[in-house]
């Protein structure tokens, strides 16, 4: 590529991380964003997303710092290592954003969603479900004759296999929160 | 010592307090409180536009001329709706804007009320940053770091919406000194390990090459100045995209011209063959790159820009350095001198030998002959006639555009204004406006074809009424000619609606309004003609009657790289291919 033989890349000070070419390997990135939590903060944000053609995985938002009134938004994303870092470059231009986090890059962190499902049945079906539910420590935290809403948390993949399993047991209603993340240590 | 004022009285005395001179706007129902206020003062001259469009297209030719931030005044509804074509404009080209909109009262927001807008909505994808206040105590606030947001890092447009019911209300008005602290503070500094990699290569590169935008105009005077430094210094040849002329001067020795779709051979082929481009303050804009996998093959790329999201867009950096040209500039001169001031002699004689030759090929030549002028000579005799002026130039797109930025020379920074990002047709007409009123004493020319003219042509009412001597340079082909030229090229010759059959008489229109009018149709005439266009003190419509089917070059054409462009002669056909027609 550089016939002038120069190092490749920035310095470690540097936001970028330089690959040789444009991958286009698709990659699924956790990225929490800290906003301020004033009117529209949300739609720059979505609005950023859409306009440029980006993907939204899910994407979870609440006020974490009541005094301050900073907001933290996780999203999860994917695209090609040059989309992301797309993204969280032009995440940095919107003028209330303080900080762009990649959860996936900056080492080991955890992610956790919670979810609400509803299981409709009667009789082996019922017990069944109690069962699974107990296995993947769901709670059930509404129940009739005939119906359960468990809750579940966990890691997304934990709740699709949940689902999954509940599916032919009866499951009519999912409500899920999207992800919510964090990086591990300090 | 703090002072109760009403929301418009402070809209008033927070621009004070910025240094605006000059407020372009219209009137309307939701903001007549700030222009009761505007009344009742003397230092800030209010001017009626006879569009909003055309308020804000006038505020970005004096941001542009000035370096300071341009400021608008509209209604809500329909005036904010008819800013926001002139808001995209100074979103894509950088250009500092504060928009200041009126608002049907809070307690009617939402109810669809008479002249109500989502404005903030509307305008979110096309500013840098907007704010309704919904609060008369944290308006004078706003505004302050509404001045801040448009002037720090990546200059843009800003808007704020205020209800009139704000306007209507008191609270204690807040000084700049006393305005909150924004946490927005982009970084101006370059980091200094890019910039010693970027002087390495500088020592080393056998075929270097500036590649300039107009982040340099934008950065400030300081800016140009150290990179006239940088080139003369170095010897490297420099080229420039159209948002950056006039930052190197066109007279300077190692000056190559505009690069890109319309750019000169020299330029683009300089860019093909480089083994080091240095970016700066340029963001490898689709009419600069051409075909993206044979964009400049062979060479080291550094990037200077201020945006990080400008950094590995579309091409991929090996030097990256973030930061303020100016301050970025004035570091790597400082540290190529520290390293004693080495370049690579031998290697760069050869360079420019090589450049000659390309300069050689004479991209820009073309013939004046018979009883049409050719808009190509109508720009170079234009040139001729004014180049000693203290002159400032605006231009439509199209075209006529292109001509320019090829024809007429560029020696300082903050002379050329013209809608590069969005080619907005209508932009040049009111920016000469705004030009002319922070340059009362200039030569003010807007470079235009009739068809772009036409689509702001009420703000003659303006520049009448404001006895503004902007000249309208028009070069009328009686087509959208730079439309034609691609439907010539891609659409087998089938001209579908790109030609103006309802012309009107310019003179007389000039006439209409107040203004002078000239007719020049003859290449004999042309240079009496233009100098009673500038002789006469007073705003002039200048009807050019030029060659109708006059094409623009040399061009590349779309989905083709740089060092495959199409020169005047050339055969034309088949030149583009089924891939980069679907380009635009």
């Amino acid at each position: 590529m550089s016939p002038l033989k120069i190092k490749k890349g920035s310095s470690k000070h540097s936001a970028y991380n330089l690959r040789p070419q444009f991958s286009d390997v698709q990659e699924t990135h956790t990225l929490a964003v800290i906003v301020d939590n004033e009117p529209g903060v949300l739609a720059r944000v979505i609005g950023l997303f859409s306009g440029r053609g980006y993907n939204i995985d899910s994407l979870t938002v609440a006020e974490v710092d009541h005094t301050g009134h900073t907001s933290r938004i996780t999203i999860v994303t994917t695209g090609t290592p040059q989309v992301i870092e797309q993204i969280k470059a032009q995440l940095g231009r919107i003028v209330p954003v303080h900080e762009v986090h990649d959860l996936t890059v900056e080492g080991a962190s955890v992610e956790r969603e919670l979810a609400l499902l509803k299981v409709e049945g009667e009789g082996d079906k019922r017990v069944e479900a109690l069962r699974l539910a107990d296995i993947f420590r769901a709670n059930a935290v509404d129940s009739t004759h005939s119906s359960f809403v468990f809750e579940i948390t966990g890691a997304p993949e934990k709740i699709d296999a949940f689902a999954e399993l509940m599916r032919p047991l009866g499951l009519v209603e999912m409500a899920r929160t999207g992800v919510a993340a964090m990086s591990r240590g300090l | 010592m703090t002072r109760q004022m009403t929301g418009a009285k402070m809209v008033v005395q927070a621009l004070k307090d910025q240094g605006v001179d000059v407020v372009f706007g219209y009137p309307g129902g939701a903001v007549l409180p700030i222009y009761d206020e505007i009344f009742q003062q003397n230092d800030i001259r209010h001017v009626l536009v006879r569009h909003e469009q055309g308020a804000v297209h006038a505020a970005e030719g004096y941001a542009r001329s000035t370096g300071k931030p341009g400021v608008v005044l509209v209604t809500s509804g329909p005036g904010a709706t008819n800013a926001v074509t002139g808001l995209t404009d100074a979103l894509m080209d950088s250009i500092p804007l504060v928009v200041l909109t009126g608002q049907v009262p809070t307690f009617m927001i939402g109810t669809d009320a008479f002249q109500e807008a989502d404005t903030v909505g509307i305008t979110r994808p096309c500013t840098k940053h907007n704010w309704l206040v919904s609060d008369t105590k944290h308006l004078s606030d706003t505004i302050h770091q509404a001045f801040h947001v448009a002037t720090s890092g990546r200059p843009g447009p800003v808007l704020i919406d205020i209800p009139k019911d704000v306007q209507f209300a008191s609270a204690d008005y807040v000084t700049p000194q006393k305005a909150r602290t924004h946490h927005y503070q982009p970084q101006v500094k370059g980091d200094i390990e890019g910039i010693t990699d970027l002087v390495a290569a500088i020592e080393k590169a056998k075929r270097p090459v500036f590649y300039t935008g107009g982040g340099v105009i934008n950065s400030g005077p300081a800016a140009s100045q150290l990179l006239r430094e940088l080139v003369e210094a170095t010897g490297i040849p420099i080229t420039s995209t159209l948002m950056g002329l006039g930052a190197y001067p066109a007279s300077g020795k190692h000056w190559l011209g505009m690069l890109g779709m319309h750019g000169l051979y020299e330029a683009n082929m300089a860019m093909h063959g480089c083994d080091l481009m240095i970016n700066i303050g340029a963001r490898f804009d689709d009419r600069i790159t051409g075909r993206l996998d044979a964009f400049s093959p062979d060479s080291t790329k550094a990037h200077i820009d201020i945006d990080p999201s400008s950094i590995n867009k579309v091409i991929k950096t090996d030097i990256p350095i973030v930061g303020d040209i100016a301050h970025v500039l004035e570091d790597v001169l400082k540290v190529w001198k520290s390293r004693g001031r080495k370049v690579n002699g031998e290697g760069l004689a050869k360079w420019r030998a090589r450049i000659d030759e390309w300069r050689k090929v004479d991209c820009l030549k073309f013939k004046q002959q018979g009883k049409t002028i050719k808009p190509q000579y109508a720009l170079h005799r234009l040139e001729e006639l004014t180049k000693g002026h203290d002159r400032y130039i605006c231009t439509e797109v199209g075209q006529h555009q292109m001509w320019a930025a090829q024809y007429l020379g560029f020696e300082d920074p903050n002379r050329w204004m013209t809608s590069g990002g969005l080619g907005t047709m209508g932009y040049g007409f009111p920016a000469s406006i705004g030009v002319q009123m922070a340059h009362p004493e200039a030569l003010v020319i807007n470079v235009a074809g009739e068809a772009s003219w036409l689509m702001n042509m009420q703000e003659m009412g303006t520049a009448v009424q404001y006895r503004l001597p902007v000249k309208q340079f028009i070069l009328n082909n009686e087509r959208l000619g730079m439309v034609r030229q691609w439907q010539e090229l891609l659409h087998g010759e089938r001209y579908s609606s790109s030609w103006s059959e309802a012309l009107p008489d310019f003179v007389k229109l000039a006439e209409a309004f107040g203004a002078k009018g000239i007719l020049c149709k003859d290449p004999a005439d042309l240079d009496d003609a233009i100098m009673e266009m500038l002789d006469h003190d007073g705003p002039v419509i200048f009807d050019c009657l030029v060659e109708k089917h006059e094409n623009c070059f040399p061009m590349i054409p779309s989905g083709e790289p740089h060092n495959k462009m199409l020169l005047g002669e050339a055969s034309t056909k088949d030149a583009i291919k089924e891939g980069g027609a679907v380009l635009v």
